[in-house]
């Protein structure tokens, strides 16, 4: 028998990202020190837009584990922020209305997972009409942007605009103020179910058994695992996730419209993707899938703060990033099959 | 007896889901006309109509159907031989169609132009610039799977992303108009029919001669059924995996044209948007397996079309075009979901066990 060694292909991989990360990230800090890149509010500002979207791609990590795929949850977001939107504007207090999302999101992974994992649909046509559905339900719920002001409702007004301080890294601009940093709530959600996440798949007989679904379902199954509920279960996870990360978007872009979160999708697959994740299964790892995000969020902001560059770069740099890390990836792959 | 085996040809016959299908979505519309008091084929009345631009022009919902529904046509041809060679999808055709317009309408149109009257190059090179634009997109996507062996939908993510990106920047962050009546030839009308059934036609004439006369239709299918054992009897599986992805950027190409000619401008973030969607999904409606293998193009085209006629019906009942999305989930999921294996398992159970209980019965 082999020993598991700590250093084989897919460690290697996430070291890559991680490596590649600080090094994107340095350059933007040499080249845009001056507009402040250095700040760790930069930083936070990254994890603060892309809160929702950390939270989609470890959904989206664990679906890819099973060798499964979900682009619904785009759609899904901008259905969750839409009813949020028009729900808290007739009068529904802020916490039911989360519920009521996060039940939503229940209700829909278990539909999409059963024809999934029982009625054995392929999961793109499953999730891509789930996709339709999630878009048109959000234009049949309100067709208007709605936007969440402190009149509709102040609960979730205050949970939007509530600052938590970090105690160090601090700046004096140029008016001689201190900025203290400071996250959101939103940031806290994400990492709280990022660590969730990854302790599901390292510690759980669950977790364990997604990676060994996604593997090879047959030999699962001959294995004792139900692999159909498993597939099930996956995918509800996945849309569960999704809807936190809608609610933590809208807490970020506080409206509903029916354009929201369009290739949201995309993002978190070439998010996971660049963090070493495999779309057919087996492999992976939430914390890549983090890094995944952190780096596009970098991209996004290095020409956010360039100023200069069209809006397109951020789109052509990652497809180019991507691009790279699967050449890296499919590289190591073949020079895995020849040692064997 | 006789009448038996018919039915088992009928129902084994991989048309028929999507026929049936298609059929359905007329039933609708014939049941819709008779409600509300039309004529109850309104559906299928074509009519000459005379117009200002075009002179006599055919005109009626069917036509209109396939002319709104040549593109993801077009576009499910491609899909239809990626997907039986590769056993994955080209999430990439619709960004791609996007990048063709705007290269073409930057070539017409002179880089940084927004609006033209005059063709700075030939129409020819610019046409042919941007279907050869298809062919780049799809040798990259094709190198990318067969070559390096990514996952399909990996490798046409990153043109997903970047094409559509890369035709905004050709294109200066602009709409390029390109107001010259020739352009707009391939979105109007060739005669009385409109050009894009024209072109569609031609498309599928072209690829089915290919695929019949020669062996290329054999290859694909067996090279998605085992690369490897195709390989080992002598194919160059590699090259022909590669092959269906030039050509299905190629017949992108094709679609954004006509995509961009309809409009007579370069639209780059509303052309071909979602259509890659249309397009997988018309190969899955047609019967054909998004696991690879054999496949059934006229189904696949049956099924671009049906998409399209569910659209058209449900504009014709009022629903908006935000909304429609909701009933095209559904009845998606419904025509899969009966297609099922484990559905249809559990179908031929009870059937068998009735024809049991009522042979006991005897």
């Amino acid at each position: 028998m082999r020993k598991r060694s700590g250093l084989n292909g897919h460690t290697i991989l996430l070291l890559i990202t991680i490596a590649l990360f600080i090094v994107l990230y340095a350059g933007g800090c040499i080249a845009y020190g001056s507009k402040g890149f250095t700040h760790l509010q930069t930083f936070l500002n990254i994890l603060i837009t892309n809160a929702g979207l950390i939270c989609v791609a470890c959904g989206l990590t664990v679906v890819m584990l099973t060798a499964g795929i979900d682009i619904s949850v785009g759609a899904l977001i901008a259905m969750d922020c839409m009813m949020l939107a028009v729900g808290m504007r007739s009068g529904i207090g802020a916490v039911p209305m989360m519920l009521i999302v996060l039940l939503v999101g229940v209700a829909f992974g278990t539909f999409q997972g059963f024809l999934i994992g029982y009625l054995e649909i392929q999961p793109f046509i499953v999730t891509m009409a789930g996709m339709f559905f999630c878009r048109g339900m959000t234009a049949v719920i309100c067709t208007d942007q709605v936007s969440i002001t402190q009149e509709i409702n102040a609960t979730f007004y205050k949970l939007a605009n509530m600052k938590i301080n970090i105690p160090f890294g601090g700046y004096t601009n140029k008016k001689g103020m201190y900025m203290t940093p400071y996250i959101r709530i939103t940031v806290v959600v994400a990492l709280l179910v990022l660590l969730a996440v990854f302790l599901l798949l390292r510690h759980t007989r669950f977790g364990r058994s997604l990676y060994a679904v996604g593997g090879n379902a047959q030999s699962a199954a001959m294995m004792g695992l139900n692999v159909k509920s498993i597939r099930m279960r996956a995918h509800m996870l996945c849309s569960v996730l999704a809807s936190i990360g809608g609610i933590c978007y809208c807490l970020n872009t506080m409206a509903g419209s029916v354009s929201q979160a369009l290739g949201l999708e995309m993002d978190a697959i070439s998010s996971a993707v660049i963090g070493g994740t495999l779309l057919t299964g087996g492999v992976g790892n939430v914390f890549g899938s983090f890094f995944g995000v952190l780096i596009n969020g970098t991209i996004s902001s290095i020409v956010k703060t360039n100023g200069k560059l069209a809006s397109s770069w951020p789109n052509i740099l990652t497809a180019l990033l991507l691009f790279v890390f699967i050449v890296i990836q499919s590289i190591f792959a073949a020079v895995r099959t020849r040692k064997k | 007896m006789t009448e038996k085996s018919f039915w088992k040809r009928v129902t084994g016959s991989g048309l028929l889901l999507p026929v049936m299908s298609l059929l359905l979505v007329m039933a609708v519309n014939i049941v819709f006309d008779i409600l509300s008091g039309n004529n109850p084929f309104n559906f299928f009345m074509i009519t000459l109509q005379q117009t200002t631009s075009n002179g006599s022009v055919l005109y009626g919902r069917i036509i209109d159907v396939l002319n709104r529904g040549s593109e993801a046509a077009i576009l499910a041809i491609g899909m239809t031989l990626v997907v039986s060679s590769s056993a994955g999808t080209d999430i990439s055709v619709g960004s791609v169609m996007s990048l063709c317009a705007s290269f073409c309408c930057m070539l017409l149109a002179g880089y940084g132009v927004s609006s033209t009257n005059e063709l700075a190059v030939p129409l020819v090179v610019g046409v042919l610039g941007g279907i050869l634009m298809g062919s780049v997109c799809g040798a990259f996507n094709g190198t990318l799977v067969a070559y390096f062996r990514i996952q399909p939908m990996v490798a046409t993510l990153i043109l997903y992303s970047a094409a559509r990106a890369v035709g905004l920047l050709l294109c200066n962050d602009l709409i390029v108009y390109v107001r010259n009546s020739s352009y707009a030839f391939f979105g109007s009308f060739l005669g009385p029919v409109p050009t894009p059934i024209v072109i569609t036609a031609v498309c599928v004439a072209v690829i089915t001669i290919l695929l019949k006369k020669s062996a290329l239709g054999m290859y694909i299918q067996s090279v998605g059924i085992n690369a490897k054992a195709s390989r080992i009897s002598g194919l160059n599986s590699r090259r022909i995996m590669f092959l269906t992805y030039v050509l299905c950027g190629t017949f992108a190409g094709i679609a954004g044209i006509v995509a961009s000619s309809r409009i007579t401008s370069a639209d780059s973030n509303n052309i071909g948007l979602y259509l890659e969607m249309d397009a997988i999904l018309a190969v899955a409606l047609g019967g054909n397996s998004l696991g690879g293998g054999r496949f059934n193009l006229a189904g696949s085209i049956i099924g671009a079309y049906t998409i399209q006629a569910i659209t058209t019906t449900l504009y014709a009942l009022g629903v908006s075009t935000t909304q429609a999305p909701v009933f095209k989930a559904i009845i998606v999921i419904l025509i899969v979901a009966v297609q099922s294996e484990p559905v249809r398992a559990y179908m031929k159970k009870r059937r068998l066990a009735r024809a049991a209980r009522e042979g006991g019965a005897v």
